[in-house]
């Protein structure tokens, strides 16, 4: 074991901790949606270091797959296939500064009272792990216990990209 | 001795509560619709952050949190899959997506 192990474990937790919160904020403060489609990105890389941490090497790996290398370019395709940019404001701009501050309280009542419920909420006591969170045991869990779930998740998605194609089709072709 | 700093479930349990305020805001904020479907995004991540520290700290069968998070995940894609049709059929109709002007149902 290296010497400053620990601190060298902490200061890559921060990172990643930082990276989160960098990205989140970038994602909703921006006007461009580019830079807000950036945001989401670095915020979900943050994430799936922070599901490292949380002992799910797994779950980081598909947070990455998914959410950067799907959600995030679907989003850049619709970018491209439409005007993505916050149009200028065309009201006062004191009635703005006045609605722009009650989002913030909005948002931040709700993000304090859920902070403040998970901080201060009668949780269990940590039981015994009965069982590892390997990826074999998620493999199992999920073709017997979670069968139908796992099922109808797939029927969902198949669902969705027929509708896709389907809304996205109309109105184009013979008319 | 303290536990080391991530291995406390505060720590996630308040960042998920911030994703979570963050994208509330974002979704009030936001003028147009890929806009706010970024921020929808973001709640998503908030509740997988959630799980998956409970699913660490407290459940005793700590597969199940990683598979719901593996499902909220999926449902998350069909979500971006179907509303960025929608809003690609909304902009084709009426060559903008900002939501002030999408307003010919209201009265």
């Amino acid at each position: 074991m290296i010497p400053g192990a620990p601190y060298l474990v902490a200061g890559i937790f921060g990172c990643v901790l930082l990276l989160t919160v960098a990205g989140a904020l970038l994602a909703v403060l921006t006007t461009r949606i580019i830079r807000s489609v950036t945001g989401l990105a670095l915020c979900s890389i943050g994430l799936a270091g922070l599901y490292y941490f949380l002992r799910s090497p797994f779950l980081a790996l598909m947070e990455i797959l998914i959410y950067v290398g799907a959600v995030c370019v679907t989003i850049i395709f619709g970018v491209m296939l439409s005007e993505p940019d916050e149009p200028k404001l065309a009201e006062a701009r004191h009635r703005e500064f006045w609605w722009g501050g009650l989002e913030l309280v909005v948002a931040a009542i709700i993000g304090g009272g859920v902070a403040h419920l998970s901080l201060h909420g009668p949780w269990p006591a940590p039981a015994a792990p009965a069982a590892d969170g390997s990826v074999q045991a998620i493999g199992v869990a999920l073709l017997t216990t979670y069968s139908l779930p796992f099922e109808l998740i797939s029927l969902v998605l198949l669902v969705a990209i027929l509708g896709a194609l389907a809304i996205a089709r109309g109105g184009r072709g013979k008319t | 001795m303290n536990p080391a700093v991530y291995d406390r479930p505060a720590v996630y349990l308040v960042l998920a509560a911030f994703l979570l305020a963050a994208g509330i805001y974002g979704l009030i904020r936001r003028r147009t619709l890929i806009g706010m479907l970024i921020s929808g995004e973001l709640i998503f991540s908030a509740a997988s952050l959630n799980f998956m520290s409970l699913n660490r700290f407290v459940a005793p069968d700590p597969a199940v949190g990683q598979i719901v998070v593996l499902f909220i995940m999926g449902l998350a894609a069909a979500e971006v899959a179907i509303a960025l049709s929608i809003i690609i059929a909304v902009y084709r109709n009426y060559r903008s997506i900002h939501t002030q002007e999408l307003s010919d149902l209201k009265g």
